[in-house]
């Protein structure tokens, strides 16, 4: 109704009804209005007599969700395992366990890697958060939150620091000391503060901007040093489960699912969503970009990953099979973005050739769910996550 | 009290029209496109994929190297 309102109470006649009353003065389109608090409101409800009714406005949306999906229907010409028909199929792949990392004492949620390709931070239900040495599998760091079910952990670019969080609704920021004796807890820094679990954490660029997801629904950007936050992002009605950043340096978007089935695509300055897709028949649990940031993955209980084109704003293939039940928890891309790597709750990771739309190997080894897969910064190897407490490092 | 429930709703129901007019605006491409501009970044990239490819095993630091014997 009004561009701003300014509210300070004066004494006088009404511009409308000219009876002496206390004035609620507003600013409408930047012209003052001096109304008593009676005719303000009469106003207010003849804004909305005037046919934005809640059924006006439930059959607007109806009919533009129609025309919505009119319009991403009318692109639709061809399938992308069409498309990719022409290209070499892929040959047998040969991957297998070559390191297990063995420490933590519960079930291993979440984990990150360093850039400089070889050191991991992992996060585990005891409250348990370890930074490993992938090559010689030795621990450098370790920390124990104050709150159990540590579900989101992140290395910091510079990789200096590390950030994590979960039932304490917070997400923290450790810095990494070279001393090993010294106590990581006395130099915690408390980021983001949310009103219920944090469900996945991811650093910007930068050290200095953290962006979180939370149980409360939300999504929000903040300022390390001073623990601001910077933008919220409204939009998802349940859990946000997970995040991406766009990969590229000048991408300012990032990527959300949650338990609404909704996958949204967001403006990090803005705080707009300017995208979103509800093609899942359950909850989103991963989602990761495309490496050329035109397309991003996602991985849910309904047993499927689906690749979503943001450029053609639609959903562009699905991996699926019968044999395949029990829901994804992670995804991640290989380097080139040939390879889908998906991680289920029957103990197995599949591996999916993304144009094709077809399996290429299903790795075992893990003894209980996986609960997260990540490429390496490289390229050379992915590591999982597990509810057998290990992780495991494939190549 | 109503009024606040109802009026709540109204917003809420804008906020969503409003969103999805935001949406039905936005200019998209063929899928055709899409998929040739996908498989385009693949077959530039796929040399550069170690686990795609596969890389020797002397330059992968995960792969165990075979021992040396020194004649």
């Amino acid at each position: 109704m009004c561009d701003q309102t300014f509210l300070a109470i004066t004494f006088g006649p009404c511009d409308n009804c000219t009876q002496n009353k206390p004035l609620m003065n507003i600013y409408l389109k930047n012209e003052p209005i001096n109304y008593c608090s009676l005719c303000v409101e009469l106003m207010a409800c003849q804004a909305l007599a005037k046919g934005e009714t809640i059924n006006t406005l439930k059959a607007e949306s109806e009919s533009l969700k129609a025309k919505l999906e009119e319009e991403r229907a009318k692109l639709h010409d061809v399938e992308l395992h069409q498309v990719a028909e022409k290209m070499e199929a892929l040959g047998q792949f040969v991957m297998k366990t070559r390191r297990t990392l063995k420490g933590h004492g519960n079930k291993v949620l979440c984990m990150d890697w360093c850039r400089d390709k070889r050191r991991i931070v992992s996060s585990s239900q005891d409250g348990k958060v370890i930074v490993w040495d992938a090559y010689t599998t030795n621990k450098e760091h370790a920390v124990t939150m104050p709150c159990t079910w540590v579900m989101a952990c992140a290395y910091a670019p510079s990789g200096c620091a590390v950030a994590c969080g979960g039932l304490d609704n917070k997400c923290s920021v450790y810095p990494l000391s070279l001393d090993k004796n010294e106590n990581l807890s006395s130099k915690k820094k408390s980021v983001a503060m949310h009103t219920n679990y944090l469900s996945s954490c991811s650093f910007t660029n930068s050290d200095m901007q953290i962006l979180t997801s939370s149980g409360d629904g939300t999504c929000a950007l903040w300022d390390v040093e001073s623990g601001q936050l910077l933008q919220s992002f409204h939009g998802h009605s349940a859990d946000v489960l997970t995040l991406d950043l766009a990969p590229s340096e000048t991408g300012n978007t990032f990527v959300s699912g949650g338990c609404d089935k909704k996958a949204n695509v967001w403006d990090m300055r803005s705080g707009q969503n300017v995208q979103s897709f509800e093609t899942h028949e359950s909850d989103i649990n991963s989602v990761k970009y495309y490496p050329s940031g035109d397309a991003f993955a996602s991985g849910s209980d309904d047993a499927t990953c689906r690749l979503f084109d943001l450029r053609a704003d639609r959903e562009v293939a699905i991996y699926s099979k019968e044999s395949i039940i029990f829901g994804a928890s992670s995804v991640d891309f290989s380097l080139s973005g040939r390879l889908l790597f998906a991680g289920h709750n029957d103990y197995t990771i599949n591996v999916w050739d993304v144009l094709k739309g077809t399996r290429v190997a299903i790795l075992f080894g893990h003894e209980n769910r996986v609960s997260t897969v990540r490429v390496s910064p490289d390229g050379t190897a992915f590591c999982s996550g597990s509810w057998d407490n290990t992780l495991r490092i494939w190549a | 009290m109503s009024s606040k429930q109802s009026s709540n709703n109204i917003t809420q129901a804008r906020r969503t029209v409003q969103q999805l007019r935001i949406e039905a605006n936005i200019e998209r491409i063929k899928v055709s496109k899409a998929s040739a501009d996908l498989m385009h970044y693949c077959s530039e990239h796929a040399k550069y994929d170690p686990l795609l490819m596969g890389i020797p095993t002397s330059e992968n630091p995960f792969k165990d190297k075979k021992p040396c014997t020194i004649l």
